[in-house]
C-alpha cells in the first residue's frame, strides 16, 4: 500500500525545478527555503479556512480539497475560456488574470455558502460524527460535478507568470511563489483584521459559547454561514496556487482535491481549534515537505517517487505521538 | 412589560418541566423568581430568551409577551432587538476575548454608535474593575470580575428588561453584596429586572416582587415585603428556621405546597 501511495501522489507532488536548477549549498538551501513558504503558504491557506470553520460549526469540513478545486477551476473558466472581465476592460494581463481571479475566489465563496445553507444548517444538532459523513458526501458531490465540467485532462489556470523564474544571486525561484506568498501574506492580514471586527468578533464568541452567543443577539446562522465563505475563498486561492508551476500544469479536480488533503496534517499539527496553529502548521508542513524533496531525491529509487508526498503524513504522526491535542490545540478538543 | 402565561415547556419531546407557569414583570420593578434547584427556574429564562432550541426544548403550550408583542416564538436575536437581554447561569463570558471584546459582543445588536458610547460609559461607570481591566483577557480574571464582566456585557445593547440566572452563585459574601447594590443602581436607571437567586433573602430584599416556584410551578407570590415577613417563605425557602439555617427536605417542601394549595 505504501508502494502505491507515492505513486498516487506522484503528480502532485514534483520536485521544484527551480530548487534543483540552484547549484548546492546554501544557495540551494535558501532556493529550497523560499519553495517551502510558497507550499506551506498554501497548505496555510487551505488549514486556516479548514480550522476557521471548525471553530465556527464545530464541522470537519472533508469538502474542503473539492472546494478548493472548484475555485482553481472557476479561475481556469473565467481567465481562459471566458477571459471575464478582461476581455470587457483591458489592461495588463497580470490584472486581467487577478480580476478573473478574484470573481472565481468571490463565486467560491458563494458556493462555501450555499452548501451551509443546503447541507449543513439542516444538520444543526445532529452528532458531530453524522456531520462530518454529510461532508464526505459533499466530497464526492462537489468533485463529480467539477470534473465534469473540466472533462478530460488538465484545465491550466491562465496564470500570467507561467514557468518564469527569477535568478537573485543564483537563487532561482519560481515568480509563482513569491505570488503565492504574497498573496496568501495579505489573505491572512486580511483574516486577522476581520477577526478584530465586529462581525469577526461575533464569530470568535459563536465558536467559543454558542448559546451565549445567542444571548448577545449574535444571529449565529449567519455566522455559520459566513465561516464557510471565508473558509471557501480562502481554500479557492490555495486551489488556485495548487494549479501553477512548478507543482501542476494545471487543475483537475480529484487531483487537487487530493492535494488539498495533505493540509489536513497541518490542521492536526497546529492544532484542530487553533488559527494561530493552522498557519503555523502549514508553514512548517509546507518547508518539511520541500526539504524531503530537495534533500532525499538521490534516494528516489529506494524512497520511492513523490515520497515527499507522505512526509507531512510522517510528521503529522510524529506530533501526534508527542502532543496528541496538536502543538497550539486545546486539550478537550481530542474529545470531538 | 413581560407577561409569561400558562407556560408549559418539554425537553426531548417526553421531559415536562414546566407545566402553566405564569409570571409578569412590570415596567421598572425589580421581580424575584424563587425556587429549589431543579424547579425550573433555568428552563423559565430560556423560554423567555429564545435558548430553548439549544437544549433541544419547545414551548408546548401558552404565550410570553414584551411590550404587548407576542415572542413566545421569537428568535433569540429578535427578543434581544426588543430589549429582553439575559445574563445567563454561570457566567458564560468569552474566556478567550479581551474585556473589551466581550463588551462589544454585547452590542452586537445595538447599530447606533452614539448608543453603543453611552451604553459603554454606561458599564465602565458601573464597573471601574472592568475599566482597569479592558485590555485583559476575559478568562484570567476572577469569578467576581467575570460577573461584573457578564451584567456590563448585557447591558450594552441597552435592555429594557435584564434577565439575571443566579448571579450571586459561588460569589464570596462582600462580591454578592456588590452585586446586589449593583443590580439596584441598573434598575434605578430605569432597566426593569427579573432575579433569580438561590439567595433568596438577597433578592426579596432588593425586588418589589416574588414569585416563589417548585416543580414547574408558581406555587406563591406576592409583594416581596411580605414575602420575606411570611412565615412560611422564611421556613421553607428561606430556611432561616431549620436546625442551623439548613433548609427543609424536600418531602416538607411538598407538604408545604398541599397545604398551601388547601388555604388557596
Ligand atoms: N436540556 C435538558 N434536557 C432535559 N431535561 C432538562 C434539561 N435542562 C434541564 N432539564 C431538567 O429540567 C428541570 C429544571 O431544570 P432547570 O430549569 O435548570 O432548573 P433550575 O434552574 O430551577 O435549577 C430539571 O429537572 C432538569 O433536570
Ligand atoms: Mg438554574
Amino acid at each position: 500500500m505504501l508502494a502505491s501511495l507515492p505513486l498516487l501522489l506522484a503528480q502532485t507532488a514534483p520536485v521544484d525545478p527551480a530548487v534543483q536548477a540552484s547549484g548546492g549549498g546554501l544557495t540551494r538551501f535558501l532556493a529550497m527555503l523560499v519553495s517551502g513558504i510558497a507550499l506551506g503558504a498554501i497548505y496555510a491557506l487551505l488549514a486556516l479556512g479548514f480550522v476557521i470553520i471548525f471553530k465556527a460549526t464545530q464541522v470537519v469540513n472533508f469538502a474542503h480539497g473539492a472546494i478548493a478545486a472548484v475555485g482553481a477551476y472557476l479561475t481556469a473558466y473565467f481567465a481562459v475560456t471566458l477571459n471575464f472581465p478582461g476581455s470587457l476592460i483591458g489592461g495588463p494581463r497580470w490584472l486581467q488574470w487577478s480580476l478573473s481571479a478574484v470573481v472565481a475566489i468571490l463565486m467560491t465563496a458563494v458556493v462555501g455558502l450555499v452548501l451551509e445553507r443546503l447541507f449543513i444548517r439542516p444538520m444543526i444538532g445532529e452528532p458531530l460524527f453524522s456531520v462530518a459523513i454529510i461532508t464526505l458526501g459533499i466530497d464526492i458531490l462537489v468533485r463529480t460535478i467539477t470534473d465534469d465540467f473540466i472533462g478530460t485532462g488538465v484545465r491550466p489556470v491562465g496564470d500570467p507568470w507561467g514557468a518564469g523564474i527569477w535568478n537573485i544571486g543564483g537563487i532561482r525561484i519560481a515568480q509563482t511563489q513569491i505570488v503565492t506568498v504574497l498573496v496568501a501574506a495579505a489573505a491572512m492580514v486580511a483574516v486577522a483584521a476581520f477577526f478584530r471586527s465586529r462581525t469577526g468578533v461575533a464569530m470568535r464568541a459563536t465558536a467559543f459559547d454558542q448559546e451565549a452567543a445567542m444571548a448577545q443577539g449574535i444571529g449565529v446562522g449567519r455566522i455559520f454561514a459566513l465561516s464557510w465563505g471565508i473558509g471557501a475563498a480562502l481554500a479557492a486561492i490555495a486551489g488556485i496556487f495548487a494549479s501553477v508551476f512548478p507543482r501542476s500544469p494545471g487543475v483537475m479536480a480529484t487531483t487537487t482535491a487530493f492535494f488539498a488533503f495533505r493540509a489536513f496534517p497541518a490542521v492536526i499539527l497546529g492544532g484542530l481549534d487553533s488559527v494561530g496553529g493552522a498557519v503555523v502548521g502549514g508553514f512548517v508542513i509546507g518547508i518539511v515537505e520541500v526539504a524531503a524533496g530537495t534533500y532525499l531525491s538521490p534516494y528516489a529509487d529506494v524512497l520511492g517517487v513523490g515520497f515527499q508526498g507522505i512526509v507531512p503524513y510522517l510528521v503529522m504522526l510524529l506530533v501526534l505521538l508527542i502532543r496528541p491535542y496538536g502543538l497550539f490545540g486545546t486539550k478537550e478538543i481530542r474529545r470531538v | 412589560m413581560l407577561e409569561v402565561a400558562n407556560l408549559e415547556v418539554v425537553y426531548n419531546d417526553v421531559i415536562l418541566v414546566l407545566r402553566g407557569l405564569s409570571l409578569t414583570v412590570p415596567d421598572g420593578k425589580i421581580v424575584a423568581l424563587l425556587g429549589a434547584n431543579g424547579a425550573g427556574k433555568t428552563t423559565t429564562l430560556r423560554a423567555i430568551s429564545g435558548l430553548l432550541d439549544v437544549h433541544e426544548g419547545d414551548i408546548t403550550k401558552g404565550s410570553i409577551r414584551f411590550d404587548g408583542e407576542d415572542v413566545t416564538e421569537a428568535a433569540a436575536s429578535d427578543i434581544v432587538r426588543l430589549g429582553i437581554k439575559q445574563v445567563l447561569e454561570g457566567r458564560r463570558i468569552f474566556a478567550e476575548l479581551t474585556v473589551d471584546e466581550n463588551l462589544r459582543t454585547g452590542a452586537y445588536t445595538n447599530k447606533d454608535k452614539q448608543s453603543v458610547t453611552d451604553s459603554y460609559e454606561r458599564v465602565m461607570d458601573l464597573f471601574p474593575r472592568l475599566k482597569e481591566r479592558r485590555k485583559s483577557v476575559a478568562g484570567y480574571m476572577s469569578g467576581g470580575e467575570q460577573q461584573m464582566l457578564a451584567i456590563g456585557r448585557a447591558l450594552m445593547s441597552n435592555p429594557k428588561l435584564l434577565v439575571l440566572d443566579e448571579p450571586s452563585l459561588g460569589l464570596a459574601p462582600l462580591l454578592v453584596q456588590q452585586i446586589r447594590d449593583i443590580i439596584v443602581d441598573i434598575n434605578k436607571q430605569g432597566t426593569s429586572v427579573l432575579l433569580i437567586e438561590q439567595n433568596a433573602n438577597m433578592a426579596l430584599s432588593i425586588s418589589d416582587y416574588g414569585y416563589i416556584m417548585e416543580t414547574g410551578k408558581i406555587v406563591m407570590d406576592g409583594e416581596a415585603k411580605k414575602l420575606l415577613g411570611d412565615e412560611d417563605v422564611q421556613e421553607f425557602y428561606l430556611g432561616l428556621h431549620g436546625e442551623e439555617g439548613e433548609r427543609k427536605s424536600f418531602r416538607d417542601v411538598k407538604h408545604y405546597k398541599r397545604r398551601k394549595r388547601w388555604l388557596s
